[in-house]
């Protein structure tokens, strides 16, 4: 049987990442902190991807690893698949998930909603709850970004919220 | 109408919603690792974790109170036992046993033989003095704080430094009493 916590465990890490590293240490530097909160989810998408993978052959291609990445790897991580792949065929790949879990418990500002670009730190320094949800986004966003550099996949991620409680990732492969 | 009965800690942890405990140990994994780096001083590291887990206790103890519906403790034996049993139990999935009680029952041990928190983890030498599992005693603090106790939280012994089980030494310090918080003429 695969071993569970409750799902507030892992919220309340999240929320603490956040707090320590945008409150604390880097209260004025939020382009630092966004670094680090994105490391410790490097670290962990690359571990999980490394012990998820570990029984299966090569992909052959981006596309076959982006699938695993929207089929097993997610529904190992959120019980549920991604539910929207679009792709320009050019090293672009958004992933839709209609209903994001980590977002779920959040208030978020409407005026943050409609800019839609989260993650622009000049736009972080001015508000602070937006700056709250783009820090929160870092975390999943490094987790793919470590999945698939595992999987020998060199990737920028980006996650896109102008369509809650929808979430997309924008991820661009590194020609 | 009567107050629900308290629900064992089993019957809360299969109703919670619940994840990949892999997730949950890698995370934290990951942060102590970037705390480290950031941090440098092992002995800071440990204050940090310390105070997340004191932050995530204050918040969890809501939670715990609304899905337990456990009722007032009588005595801090109690709480250590309710703590042990459905506080751990919920959260973690795992219990714990409460032993080493001091003659005026203000001081007790829990021993967790099982604990997510370490699958996967060794430390290596060069943090030798790290108490990997600060965290967890630090939501104990800020848990039981929140339900006017003050306490001290110590780890005895620790798996990561070859002791067969992990021992939470909790000491009761002081027990503030419930005060109404606002005053009518104000």
């Amino acid at each position: 049987m695969v071993r569970e916590v409750s799902e507030s465990c892992v919220e309340s890490l999240l929320a603490e990442i956040v707090l320590s590293y945008c409150s604390g240490f880097y209260a004025n530097k939020p382009e630092l902190a966004a670094r680090r909160i994105e490391a410790i989810g490097f670290q962990v998408g690359h571990q999980l991807s490394e012990r998820y993978t570990m029984d299966r052959p090569r992909f052959t291609d981006n596309l076959e690893a982006i699938k695993f990445i929207c089929k097993d790897f997610w529904s190992e991580l959120f019980k549920k698949q991604i539910d929207n792949l679009k792709t320009n065929h050019r090293g672009t790949f958004v992933l839709q998930d209609n209903r994001f879990r980590w977002l779920a418990h959040m208030s978020i500002d409407p005026s943050v909603q409609a800019s839609g670009n989260i993650q622009d730190p000049s736009a972080m320094a001015e508000n602070k709850s937006a700056q709250a949800t783009g820090m929160h986004l870092y975390f999943p966003c490094g987790i793919i970004r470590g999945a698939l550099s595992n999987l020998g996949i060199e990737c920028a991620v980006s996650a896109d919220i102008s369509n809650l409680p929808a979430c997309s990732f924008v991820i661009r492969i590194k020609a | 109408m009567a107050p629900a009965a308290p629900k064992s800690g089993d019957v809360i942890f299969a109703s919670v919603d619940r994840v990949n405990a892999e997730l949950f140990t890698l995370t934290y994994g990951a942060i102590v690792r970037q705390l480290i780096t950031d941090l440098e001083e092992v002995e800071e590291v440990n204050k940090q974790l310390d105070q997340m887990g004191y932050n995530i206790g204050v918040r969890l103890v809501d939670e715990f109170l609304a899905k337990s519906s456990v009722s007032r403790c009588v005595d801090f034996r109690e709480t250590a036992d309710v703590i042990a049993k459905v506080g751990f139990k919920m959260f973690l999935g795992v219990t714990a046993s409460v032993t080493n009680w001091d003659a005026d029952g203000t001081t007790c041990s829990l021993i967790l033989e099982d604990n997510p928190l370490v699958d996967f983890v060794e430390l290596p030498d060069t943090c030798q003095g790290l108490h990997y599992c600060n965290i967890l005693s630090g939501v104990v603090r800020g848990a039981l704080e929140m339900v006017s106790m003050k306490t001290e939280v110590t780890w005895l012994r620790d798996m990561l430094r070859g002791d067969d089980v992990f021992e939470l030494q909790v000491k009761l310090l002081k027990q503030v009493p419930e005060e109404y918080p606002y005053k009518d003429d104000e």
